[in-house]
């Protein structure tokens, strides 16, 4: 029998199309960022990643990275129990206002931190007082990053906690279990998947993020500049083989996470079938 | 060990799940809550793991034993929990399953490993299980997990057994099976049990007592026999089994409805009269006192008894009748053969406590 659309002449357009797009907007790029970053030879590009800047920008970025993922973690499992465990009045706004940095332009996140912890800002001038400077130095790019991110963990998690309910749970408490080890040995094992996809996602975002950042970074080379705002900067000074060896680490970290994603989808449809 | 529960009530924001009731369970009692979906059973249940909390009203208790438990949180109530769907630990192996509870156990009284490990054998060898102790529950069949669930509920020899809905998501040979093998371990390990069904047949066989529920209320505790023989109300006696009814009007002494006639000790007014399909015996011809005609429109010849469904101009619903399976090929039965309904005994609830307040009724006994 044969399905509605599945004309030779059909199919085979389609998939032409298909693979035409894929190559042109998806893989001509990725290939490109590799071959302008070597242009001009492997000297010139390991020369441009050793750069004293460059590796500034380099350990900037991985340490936001680094404190950011551990915060969005608690954050988002300890959100993710609160929205699937218990029934509490606002407990829908709350799922709402996980949503808010999917919905707001990071620019415009990037924009009331400053307006709220810069220097003449409403909190900020209070901190100015106290010598405690967040904007334009990297707390406020962590908390920028964060903001950004924190949605992440949460969303993977809170559709899975839903679906297992808290059955599992309640006959742990009734065994005696107290509740961290309820956590530990009945939670934790059962989302363990869902959380680490979504810590590989958090690190995607919170490596890769620009807008929010270029607000409150200010962009100090050496100092508060991170890979993708040193990258602009490489780019806007006609370093185009420095800009795109940045580019490519970026591409590479990206790369890495699709390949760490694909074999968690993976371990997770071969863990479906043994079921 | 006893349950004793006084005034334990419980509202889910405004509505009302579960009226204010009283219950005594004895010592090694295996008490059945038989009720519809909605009736408050499992509500009640859950109040009595500590899984659910009891409105907060002056005088409601739970009592296990003499010990009070009412602000007990559930870890500390020591009872035993099994789930309608099992909720094994799905990342666990059956082993580790039953012996979570141990295993969790403050290190003080946790016993030594090679005491869980004899111990966790000796439950799984109790359920039948000990050869799927490293297998997970995902390799189970449903009746399997539940009597893993069950091991993992006696692995820490509970004061009471509470089992919700046990048997309800399985198939009925399967069920028949547990049912019956949980009476066993009942009767030989002799814990406190109170399980949760919506199932009349499981309750009725299971139970020393059963407690029936409908809407929030207890509607009355009894043993199967006397719940059977002298339902306290209507919905008791509805809920137990097949009712067949027949309304009409008396008098002088004759129910006439259509052309069926009945001959009654009552008195003239309306009246609406109950019989069970095994109280209405068939005929080939009227008795002095019935005269009550009828088509049979459906047989099931299959089980110990025949199951005939009976029509007739006088009835609004068709009436069911069970009968032998000697009277069956006595009579001859078949399809669209006519016959006469002789009511050998029959019940009525004319001080039917309503379900609407606004009506008021009778207090006849």
């Amino acid at each position: 029998m044969q399905r509605i659309g599945d004309a030779p002449a059909v199919r085979r357009l389609l998939i032409t199309a298909a693979v035409l797009l894929a190559a042109l907007f998806l893989l001509l790029p990725l290939v490109a960022i590799f071959a302008q970053a070597f242009a001009r030879g492997v000297d010139v590009f390991w020369a441009n990643i050793t750069n004293t800047y460059t590796l500034a920008a380099i350990q900037l970025t991985l340490v936001i990275a680094v404190l950011t993922i551990p915060v969005c973690l608690v954050f988002g499992v300890a959100l993710a129990w609160l929205v699937t465990r218990f029934r509490f009045p606002g407990r829908r706004i709350l799922q709402t206002l996980i949503d808010i940095p999917f919905a707001v332009s990071p620019v415009v996140a990037g924009l009331v931190y400053l307006l709220l912890y810069g220097r003449t800002g409403w909190l900020g001038s209070w901190l100015d007082g106290h010598d405690i400077q967040l904007m334009f130095a990297w707390p406020g790019i962590l908390m920028v990053t964060i903001f950004v991110t924190c949605p992440f963990v949460a969303r993977e998690l809170i559709p899975l906690m839903q679906a297992q309910g808290s059955r599992e749970e309640e006959a742990a408490v009734t065994l005696g279990a107290p509740g961290w080890t309820i956590f530990r040995r009945v939670t934790l094992p059962n989302i363990r998947w869902a959380l680490l996809y979504g810590v590989i996602l958090t690190n995607a975002r919170a490596v890769g993020e620009f807008g929010a950042v270029s607000v409150v970074s200010g962009a100090i080379r050496g100092q508060t500049n991170t890979l993708p705002l040193h990258l602009e900067q490489l780019y806007q000074d006609y370093n185009t083989v420095g800009a795109f060896a940045s580019a490519s680490l970026l591409a590479l970290i990206a790369l890495l996470t699709l390949v760490a994603k694909a074999s968690l989808e993976w371990r997770a449809a071969r863990r479906e079938d043994h079921a | 060990m006893s349950i004793r529960l006084h005034a334990i009530g419980k509202h889910f924001g405004k509505t009302q799940a579960l009226e204010p009731v009283d219950l005594d369970i004895a010592e090694g009692e295996l008490v059945g809550l038989l009720g519809p979906s909605g009736s408050g059973k499992t509500t009640l249940l859950r109040i009595i793991a500590g899984l659910e909390t009891a409105d907060r009203e002056p005088g409601g208790r739970i009592l296990f034993g003499e010990r009070d438990v009412t602000h007990l949180h559930v870890r500390d109530r020591r009872i035993g929990f099994v789930f309608q769907h099992y909720a094994l630990f799905r990342h666990m192996t059956v082993f580790d399953n039953v012996a979570f509870g141990l295993t969790v156990m403050p290190r003080k009284q946790r016993p030594s490993s090679g005491e869980i490990r004899s111990r966790v054998h000796r439950l799984l060898e109790m359920v039948k299980l000990e050869h799927m102790a490293q297998r997970y529950p995902a390799q189970l069949s449903g009746g399997q997990q539940q009597r893993v669930s069950l091991a993992r509920a006696l692995a820490l020899r509970p004061d009471v057994l509470l089992l919700d809905e046990p048997f309800g998501a399985l198939d009925a040979k399967v069920r028949q099976e547990l049912r019956r093998w949980l009476r066993h371990l009942h009767d030989e390990l002799n814990f406190t049990s109170l399980f949760v069904t919506h199932d009349q047949e499981e309750a009725l066989e299971l139970s020393d007592r059963v407690v029936v529920m409908s809407d929030g209320r207890i509607e009355q505790i009894d043993t199967p026999d006397v719940l059977y023989r002298r339902p306290a109300n209507r919905f008791v006696f509805e809920f137990l089994g097949d009712v067949n009814h027949l309304e009409g009007s008396v008098r002088n002494g004759v129910l006439t409805c259509g052309d069926a006639r009945l001959a009654v000790d009552l008195a003239d007014g309306p009246e609406e009269l109950l019989l069970r399909p095994h109280e209405v015996e068939l005929a080939e011809k009227p008795a002095a006192h019935a005269h009550m005609p009828v088509t049979v429109t459906a047989i099931s010849p299959v089980g110990a008894e025949v199951r005939v469904e009976l029509a007739a101009d006088w009835l609004g619903e068709p009436w069911l009748a069970t009968i032998r399976h000697a009277d069956y090929e006595r009579l001859a039965l078949a399809r669209g053969v006519r016959l006469y309904a002789l009511p050998r005994h029959w019940h009525r609830f004319p001080a039917e406590r309503d379900h609407q307040p606004s009506k008021t009724v009778a207090t006849t006994s």
